[in-house]
This record gives C-alpha cells, sequence and structure tokens, in this order.
C-alpha cells in the first residue's frame, strides 16, 4: 500500500470516485418509501380509503339487518274490555312478537300516524274487537293478520292445517354477505382510480412530473412503485373489510385468503390501469376528476355493488358483466361466499386482465410526463 | 476544450403556429456562470428546457458537455442539475426525505448532510416541505439540483417572487457553485441578478438572441456609462431627437415626457444641457444622473422596458 492511498488528499476525499453509492433499485425504493409516507400523512387518503368503507358496511349493514323476529308494536284503546284484551295477547302463542300497550284514544292516534305503533285494537265488548289501520303501510297489514291470528287464537279458535315453517337467515345468505364483497370491488375501483390517476395528474400540475424525468429516474421504477404502494394499500382495504365482516356480522368467508388477495391484486392493478388511461393527458386536477367520475359512476349503479344486476334486463345484463368492476364483484363474491376457485372464473379474470392490459397500453401511447 | 453547453440555430413551433424560439445560438464555456436575460416571453423557458433535455426541439443541434440528448440521455442526467420554474414539490415529505429521493436517483450522489448544510437548511431538515417559506422552497429546489453533484446547473428563474434576503443566498449558493468548477446557466428578468451573478449574458428577445456579452461589455457597447434623466415644466421639451446633438450624447429617447440621455461623459453634457434649457426659457422639473444599467441595454435594443406588464 503507498502512502498516498493512506492518505487520500483533501481533493480526492471531496468528490469520491468509487463505487457507485446507489444500485439498481435504490429510486425505486426511495419512490415506494415517499408514496407511502405521502399517503399515511394525508388524512383525506386514511379516511377514504380504508375508514369510509368501513362506515358504508355498518351504515348499510345495520340498516337493512335482518331483524330478530320482526315486532309490532300495537295500541290497545283503554276501556272495561282493554285488560281482557291485553291478556288475551299476551297469552297467545305469538306473545314475542306482539307488543301492546293500554292507551287512551288521542295517545293511539297519535302514535298511529307517527309509526310508533303499527295497529289500533278497540274492543267493543269482551269478545269483540274493531281494528284501525292504513292498508297503505305495508307492516300494519302484517300486524293485522298477525294480531287478529293471536286473539283468535287465545279466544280458543282450533286450526284445521297442521304448518310448519324453516327460518333462513345462515350467514351466508343475507344482504351483508352481499354487501361486503361488492363494497370491497368498490373501494379497489375507487382507490385506484383516484390513487393513480389523480394523484399523477397532480404531479404533473406540480410540474413535480417533469422534475423526476428531468434526473436520471428510470420511468418504468416510477410507475412500478405507484403500483407497488396500491398493491400495498389494497392488502390492508382487504384485510380491514373482509375483518369487520367476521367481527362485526359474523361473515362466513369460504374461499381462500391467497385467492381473495390475487383476486384484490388484479383488481387493483387493473383500475390503476384505468386511472393510468385517465390520467394520461389531463393537465388539471379538475378535469381528471370530471373524468375519473365519468368513468365510475356507471359501475356504481350496474356493477352489482349495492344491489344486484339480476334486476336489469337481460340484454342489458350482457354488457353489465363485460365491465370490469363486474366481473371483480362476482369473482370476490363467488370466492367469499360460495369458496369458487380461480381456475373457475377465468371469463370474470379475462375480462380484468382485457380492461388493465389495454388501458395500460394505451396509456403508455398517449402518458405525457410533462 | 469541450464547451459545457452549445447549441446552434435552435427553433421551436408550437402546434406549427407560435413560434416560441427562432434561430437561437449559444455557447458557453466550463465554469461560466452564463444568463438568459429577457421579458416574460421572450422564450427563455423553452429555450432552457431544450437544452435540458425536457423538449424537443423543432430543428437545431444541442450538445452538453459535448454529448447529445439523442444519444447519451441517460449519462447527461447524471452530470447536470436542474431546477424548474416553479416546482411544487410534495409537501407531505420533510426536507430531508426529498432530499434522499432526488439523491436516490443519481448512482453517485452527495451525501443529503452535505447538500442541507451547503444550502442552509439544516434547520429545517425535518420540517414538512408545506410548511416551508417561498425562500425555503426555493433553496431547496436548488438542493434537489446540487445533490446530483453536477457538472451544469440550470435554474429556470431561481430567484423569482423571493425576498432580498432569500434571493441574495440563492446567489450565494450559486457563487459558491461556480467557484468549486461547476458551470451555470440561468435564466432571469432581473437586471441586477444578471448583472451581478453573470460571468456573460445573452439578451433574449422574440426567441432570439439580440446581444450577448459580459454584463459590463453590453453597457459599454450601449456607448455611454451614465444616463442623464431631465423633465422640464410646461411644454418645452419637444423632440428626444433635438437633444441628441448635446456634446457627448449617444443616444435619446423620451419616456413618458422624461428625456433619457445615454451619456460617455456627462460634466460636458450637463453645461451644454443647462443652456439649451436657458435658451428655450423653460425649467428644470427634475435632473439626476446614474450608472447605465442592462435595463438601458434592453430599453436601446427593444424600445421596451424588460418587466413590462
Amino acid at each position: 500500500m503507498t502512502v498516498a492511498q493512506q492518505t487520500p488528499s483533501r481533493h480526492e476525499s471531496q468528490k469520491p470516485m468509487l463505487a457507485p453509492r446507489n444500485g439498481r433499485w435504490s429510486g425505486f425504493r426511495h419512490l415506494l418509501g415517499a408514496r407511502m409516507l405521502e399517503l399515511k400523512r394525508e388524512k383525506e387518503v386514511v379516511f377514504w380509503v380504508f375508514v369510509f368503507p368501513l362506515l358504508l358496511a355498518l351504515g348499510l349493514g345495520f340498516a337493512f339487518r335482518n331483524k330478530p323476529a320482526d315486532r309490532t308494536t300495537i295500541a290497545i284503546l283503554a276501556g272495561p274490555n282493554a285488560a281482557h284484551i291485553l291478556e288475551l295477547v299476551q297469552s297467545s302463542p305469538q306473545k314475542h312478537a306482539i307488543r301492546a300497550e293500554i292507551v287512551d284514544d288521542f295517545q293511539a292516534a297519535k302514535g298511529l300516524r307517527l309509526g310508533k305503533y303499527d295497529l289500533i285494537v278497540e274492543p267493543i265488548a269482551s269478545d269483540k274487537v274493531q281494528y284501525h289501520y292504513d292498508p297503505a303501510r305495508p307492516e300494519s297489514v302484517q300486524s293485522h293478520i298477525e294480531v287478529d291470528d293471536a286473539l283468535e287464537t287465545a279466544a280458543g279458535r282450533k286450526d284445521v292445517l297442521t304448518t310448519s315453517v324453516i327460518v333462513s337467515s345462515e350467514p351466508g345468505s343475507r344482504y351483508i354477505d352481499f354487501l361486503i364483497p361488492g363494497l370491497l370491488g368498490m373501494n379497489l375501483m375507487n382507490s385506484g382510480m383516484w390513487g393513480i390517476g389523480f394523484a399523477l395528474v397532480d404531479m404533473r400540475q406540480r410540474k413535480l412530473l417533469k422534475r423526476f424525468v428531468a434526473t436520471p429516474m428510470r420511468r418504468s421504477d416510477f410507475l412500478m412503485a405507484l403500483a407497488s404502494s396500491r398493491l400495498i394499500l389494497m392488502v390492508i382495504e382487504v384485510a380491514l373489510l373482509l375483518g369487520f365482516g367476521i367481527l362485526m356480522f359474523h361473515m362466513r368467508v369460504l374461499g381462500s385468503f391467497s385467492t381473495i388477495i390475487l383476486l384484490g391484486a388484479l383488481g387493483a392493478i387493473s383500475f390503476g390501469g384505468l386511472g393510468l388511461l385517465t390520467a394520461s393527458r389531463a393537465q388539471k386536477i379538475e378535469s381528471v376528476s370530471g373524468l375519473i367520475n365519468i368513468v365510475m359512476m356507471p359501475m356504481w349503479i350496474l356493477s352489482g355493488v349495492f344491489f344486484s344486476y339480476e334486476r336489469f334486463p337481460a340484454t342489458v345484463q350482457t354488457f353489465i358483466k363485460l365491465l370490469p368492476l363486474t366481473a371483480l364483484n362476482d369473482a370476490l363474491r363467488a370466492t367469499i361466499l360460495e369458496g369458487s376457485s380461480l381456475v373457475s372464473q377465468t371469463g370474470r379474470i379475462s375480462v380484468l386482465v382485457a380492461w388493465g392490459a389495454v388501458s395500460f397500453l394505451l396509456a403508455l401511447r398517449w402518458f405525457r410526463w410533462t | 476544450m469541450t464547451a459545457a453547453v452549445e447549441c446552434r440555430d435552435l427553433r421551436k413551433t408550437y402546434d406549427g403556429k407560435v413560434e416560441a424560439v427562432r434561430g437561437l445560438s449559444l455557447l458557453i464555456e466550463p465554469g461560466e456562470c452564463f444568463g438568459l436575460l429577457g421579458p416574460n416571453g421572450a422564450g427563455k423557458t423553452t429555450t432552457i428546457e431544450i437544452l435540458e433535455g425536457l423538449l424537443e426541439p423543432t430543428s437545431g443541434e444541442v450538445s452538453i458537455l459535448g454529448r447529445s440528448w439523442k444519444t447519451h440521455s441517460r449519462e447527461l442526467r447524471e452530470d447536470i442539475g436542474i431546477s424548474l420554474q416553479e416546482t411544487r414539490l410534495s409537501e407531505k415529505l420533510t426536507v430531508r426525505e426529498t432530499i434522499e429521493l432526488f439523491a436516490s436517483f443519481y448512482t453517485q450522489p452527495r451525501s443529503t448532510h452535505e447538500v442541507l448544510s451547503a444550502l442552509q437548511l439544516n434547520e429545517k431538515s425535518e420540517a414538512l416541505v408545506g410548511n416551508l417559506s417561498g425562500g425555503q422552497k426555493q433553496r431547496l429546489a436548488v438542493a434537489t439540483a446540487l445533490v446530483a453533484s453536477p457538472r451544469v446547473l440550470f435554474l429556470d428563474e431561481p430567484t423569482t417572487g423571493l425576498d432580498p434576503q432569500s434571493r441574495r443566498q440563492l446567489w450565494d449558493i450559486i457563487r459558491a457553485f461556480q467557484h468549486d468548477g461547476g458551470t451555470v446557466l440561468l435564466t432571469t428578468h432581473y437586471m441586477d441578478e444578471a448583472e451581478r451573478l453573470c460571468d456573460r449574458l445573452a439578451i433574449v428577445d422574440h426567441g432570439q438572441v439580440i446581444a450577448e456579452g459580459s454584463p459590463a461589455d453590453l453597457i459599454e457597447r450601449l456607448g455611454g456609462h451614465h444616463v442623464v434623466e431631465f423633465a422640464l415644466s410646461g411644454n418645452g421639451l419637444g423632440d428626444a431627437a433635438a437633444w441628441q446633438s448635446l456634446p457627448s450624447v449617444d443616444s435619446a429617447r423620451n419616456e413618458d415626457g422624461v428625456i433619457c440621455l445615454s451619456v460617455r461623459e456627462p460634466h460636458r453634457t450637463i453645461p451644454a444641457l443647462l443652456e439649451q434649457v436657458d435658451q428655450r426659457s423653460a425649467q428644470l422639473e427634475r435632473l439626476n444622473t446614474r450608472q447605465a444599467s442592462l435595463e438601458d441595454v434592453f430599453v436601446n435594443l427593444t424600445g421596451r422596458h424588460l418587466r413590462e406588464d
């Protein structure tokens, strides 16, 4: 070793010509890290991506929950025979389904108007009653049949026919079971389109894209980092919504978690491609916002997020099934609720791949970095 | 020695109609600080973005450090640092994270610590970009260019909109970079910035270089080093040309009722001027003399001011 090597001059140490400090993937790692930090620090993103879908699931899940053996509340008009009628109701086989109160005329009329009572029972004699209700209200019609049945049975009517009922409210066939996979699909669409499309146009408007391509950064690294950040977020989204469904609504997940994640990844990438396409030219975030909404709006309604697309005419359904969100929702439902494998869903998967691939290729042709 | 930046007969036409750059040629030597001075819309940004390899010229040749963008794009990106006009960096990243992100794109970047100290951003290293002042943001923008340890630094209007103190801080940073052997190309519409910072200048108007040289050269070429400005009460001012015959006057122009004379020797001009005023039986409303500036050069060349709104 020479003396010069042992004591490098000050000048040399200022501009080290050693091995490259940064490896091939340094840019990618930093881009991904920066993107994740930005997302974490953006409170709106945390809300819209994680909290909002949970609130939606919670709200809709409770609004359309299967009520435990629907109870009807009725008013019995106060009078000499009121106590006797109340006793009959309470001794009937249907006593758990009927909540009865003895109130005066005024209270009863007001309660019926406000929806507190479904039905007013007016005792005329000990063996004679009159019902008051609005036949336009389904719950009142229901209540009338039930209360009438209860009173007649309690008073000693003999049924001629023996009947029985089997109730179906197993996990898997409830509204919430239908809803959660739909919300998952919708969320993957929302965050894919906004997370890629909006983010890119925002960066273009800030001239950040131009600033990046003025460095030796590889453009493919940039796009891969953006896609990777979406995939990481996707895993969290899926875990949160499914976990929520399992914990809050005792949802039963029949498909394997890895299959669900694979579908989620496919959906995230496919909608990411669509987001890239909408963002390929737009210079202002206002114009890309409009574009994204135009693309997403029909799918919110048609693709079976909140209600089944079976309600649409058959001819329209053929078209609906070609939409990416329909394919994703159907695939998620089949996997989560029925445990279907990926192989059995090649049709839906092809639709997703086609949308992703076509929009990605078009986006690469049209994309403007400046 | 290879030129740091060279371009020949650069032309850029947008949409086949608007001619932003019309036959512009430059030669910038290594170690020089070169300025493109001109009013807004003169084609400065288009020119610098073509030189930066961000815009494709409609025609003309560009060579940076002896290499062309078409064949050596990747290597060139490693060797140059760029600060665009108004880049809004991610507001949710800290100063340090931003510098580290940009450093990660280069194979041989400078250390983040070194760049933070050089740009006096040490105290703000953990602050979010969104919370920085305008001057700090602009220093950070230059930091993202200097982290590359570039040989050529391109700065598009680096101090536009900054307060005087922030401007001087940036000037010091640019001078320090040049002192270490770097080449600088900057655009500006501030004549004081051009005068103090640049070794040589090209004055650009309507996409063409209308004058080129050191600031002192350009002022010299104007004819006189001095400007005598005066106004008269009443309307005895008359035509500007009438005053050009005064001794030692190179040119005269009327600017909103004030006559501006480019003068070589004010001590010969002023007595004659006072005599003329007497002869016209008019009275001086104001009279002052000052050193000629680049602004005078520009006005003389174009008949317009640099910062006309």
